[in-house]
């Protein structure tokens, strides 16, 4: 049975569908009607909202403060997306190009991360990324020995790699939370990349070699070209999660590099403010949907 | 809440622990008898044989449960009391507790060991004169700080606020309300005080800092001190005092400008069956012995004057319980402000997390 049989057999489709619809509207569309309800209500007691329909949680969004930690929020989101993606091709070229044999282990050590709760992948990179942390002796050692040549050579006196080893500051600074951005996100960047190599027609690549193209200009006119589809869902697989982290500049940004999804977060919270906070998080939404309209805008006006 | 996370294990806390998972399912719902009273408490956080000894010396059987935070404890009685008798609620919980009428008063005349209190805790504003709570442990928000790096010792809020001698090296708390607090200590201001301009002077001084400050740590200000990334730490003396078990270097004081107290109190909820006993386990708890023995056993100061008496110089001394007298007198409990200034609070902190 192919799928365009379901208008011959409508009660066999509903028989399989119906499991699904009732996952989403319990799962999905009730939970965020709730959300979108929340949004135009207020706090009538500590532990009551009533929805009184006031446009005031949209309003408050447009607060300067918000802006900026949005617009920190999308900027931070671009740059790991764009590194994710320079470092996820190349792997997934590697992978899609290997032996036969070897793909299922090169892909399983792609996947190996997620069998580790993220909590505890971000942790393990505190240890790392801190100023006493291991990247940070690592490079002391490295100083010291480099030092140490300098000495030996006659140039000790010229200080040329400073009195101390400063130790680099990762932690705190939006480049930790883009380094933890780009790390939790990047096997979702590779996947969609290498699905769409495995697919692609080696021969296209032959021809362009044969015809005299450079590798550069056979990369750039024939393959990215080829798998931009790959290239476009990775970026957005990694885009939007990225957009509504909270536990990355959390931890490795130690609070000093808090992203929109923080100050959502503190409005469940602390700040016992869900009308604010769910408003927020629709407006996040909305975004979203707006780069994807964007996306699907772009791909049409291509294939015309 | 974190501070009640980090008992030391040794403690039992894992085997308490485990058996509140088994007890919880059963409420109390049969103990609206005479000779039995249900008790409702943090986990770890009683003497070995306190139960023990008041059920022998009252013949009342005690139904004993656990709860892991004062959100679990309001959840299970806002929809009605289950049938509890004695709760445990920390003093801002006391106080939306009273706000939504769920505690009844407690008759002194039943409960003479109220004598042992310290008269410090006798009229806090979130109960004034005693009417619906008894102290029964109390801590402090201070500072944890690396003894070999830094200078004397530092008693003052203004080495995290307003002085970058520590730059880079200072941890303060992720919650708004408390970090404003201890600003508004920091310059001498009253921590409920939360008037248009402190709000503003508190947000001012805090973003003024923000380069200098190494981490807003939501969980793990001692983590961070134990790991050397910073050398001063804003946080609960619970936490601290687990840091200080590790590391001798580690010390904590609670600035000379005083610092936050947090109270756990013994109140009685609304639909208690049992009411009557539960004053007689009041009592029992704030008995001088009794006292001491809890104290002992879960290493938090206690408001109990006559325990006091009769405890250890090893607990008496440890600045980590107890703040010397002068700056536990400069230190306040903090009063829930009321919606509006909350939202006030926290719209001042996103734009000092956006600065």
């Amino acid at each position: 049975m192919s799928l365009e049989d379901y208008r011959q057999q409508p009660k066999v489709f509903a028989a399989f569908a119906l499991p699904t619809l009732v996952w989403l509207l319990l799962f999905f569309v009730t939970p965020l009607t709730i959300i979108w309800l929340y949004s135009f209500g207020e706090n009538v007691s500590l532990v009551n909202i009533e929805t009184t329909w006031t446009l005031d949680n949209y309003v408050r969004i447009f607060q300067p403060e918000i802006m900026v930690l949005l617009w920190r929020s999308l900027w931070i989101a671009g740059i790991a997306t764009v590194i994710c993606l320079a470092i996820a091709y190349p792997i997934a070229l590697v992978i899609a190009t290997a032996r036969e044999d070897k793909k299922p282990w090169l892909l399983l050590l792609i996947m190996l991360p997620f069998w580790t709760n993220l909590l505890i992948r971000t942790y393990a990179l505190l240890n790392i990324l801190g100023t006493r942390g291991r990247l940070n002796q690592a490079l002391e050692w490295l100083w010291g020995v480099a030092n140490t040549a300098v000495n030996r050579i006659g140039l000790g006196g010229m200080q040329l790699l400073g009195e101390n080893f400063t130790p680099l500051k990762m932690l705190g600074t939006p480049s930790g939370v883009i380094f933890g951005i780009v790390y939790v996100s990047l096997p979702f960047a590779i996947l969609p990349i290498y699905s769409s190599l495995e697919r692609l027609d080696r021969s296209y690549l032959e021809a362009s070699l044969d015809l005299g193209a450079g590798q550069w200009k056979t990369f750039r006119y024939v393959l990215l070209p080829m798998t931009m589809t790959g290239v476009v869902t990775a970026a957005i697989i990694t885009f939007i999660p990225a957009l509504g982290q909270f536990i990355t500049p959390d931890l490795l940004g130690r609070g000093q590099v808090d992203m929109i999804a923080n100050v959502i977060e503190r409005q469940f919270k602390r700040a016992n403010d869900w009308p604010f906070g769910s408003a927020l998080s629709l407006f996040l939404l909305y975004i979203t949907f707006v780069l994807l309209a964007v996306r699907s805008f772009y791909d049409s006006r291509r294939s015309h | 809440m974190k501070r009640r996370s980090t008992l030391p294990i040794t403690r039992r806390g894992f085997l308490a622990g485990s058996a509140a998972v088994g007890i919880s399912f059963t409420l109390p719902k049969a103990f609206a008898a005479d000779g039995k009273v249900a008790f409702y408490n943090w986990d770890t956080y009683i003497g070995e044989n306190t139960i023990a000894e008041f059920e022998k010396a009252s013949g009342i059987e005690v139904q004993y449960d656990l709860f892991a935070d004062n959100d679990e404890l309001f959840a299970k009685l806002k929809g009605g009391n289950p049938g509890y008798d004695l709760i445990v609620p920390s003093n801002d919980f006391v106080e939306r507790m009273l706000d939504a009428d769920m505690l009844i008063p407690l008759d002194h005349s039943k409960i003479a060991n109220i004598a042992n209190i310290d008269p410090l805790f006798l009229d806090p504003a979130f109960d004034p004169g005693r009417k619906y709570s008894l102290p029964y442990m109390w801590g402090t928000i201070g500072v944890g700080y690396r003894k070999s790096a830094v200078d004397g010792i530092p008693d003052s809020w203004a080495t995290l606020f307003s002085s970058d001698k520590y730059a880079g090296k200072i941890a303060l708390m992720s919650d708004a309300t408390t970090v404003m607090q201890m600003a508004l200590k920091s310059m001498g201001k009253s921590l409920n005080d939360w008037s248009d301009e402190n709000i503003a002077a508190a947000e001012a001084l805090i973003l003024a800092q923000k380069p200098n400050i190494a981490a807003f740590a939501g969980d793990n200000g001692q983590d961070l001190l134990l790991a050397g990334e910073v050398d001063l730490a804003m946080e609960w003396n619970g936490d601290i005092l687990q840091a200080m078990d590790e590391d001798d270097d580690i010390g904590y004081v609670v600035p000379e400008e005083g610092g936050l107290l947090w109270e756990d109190a013994l109140a009685i909820p609304k639909g208690a069956p049992n009411v009557e006993n539960a004053h007689a386990l009041i009592n029992h708890l704030l008995d001088a012995q009794v006292g001491a023995d809890i104290a002992d056993f879960v290493y938090y100061a206690t408001p109990n004057k006559a325990s006091k008496a009769l405890m250890s110089d090893d607990y008496l001394n440890n600045p980590a319980i107890f703040p010397p007298e002068e700056t536990a007198a400069a230190s306040e409990v903090s009063i829930f402000p009321g919606a509006e200034t909350v939202r006030k609070i926290e719209d001042a902190w996103t734009r000092i997390k956006a600065g």
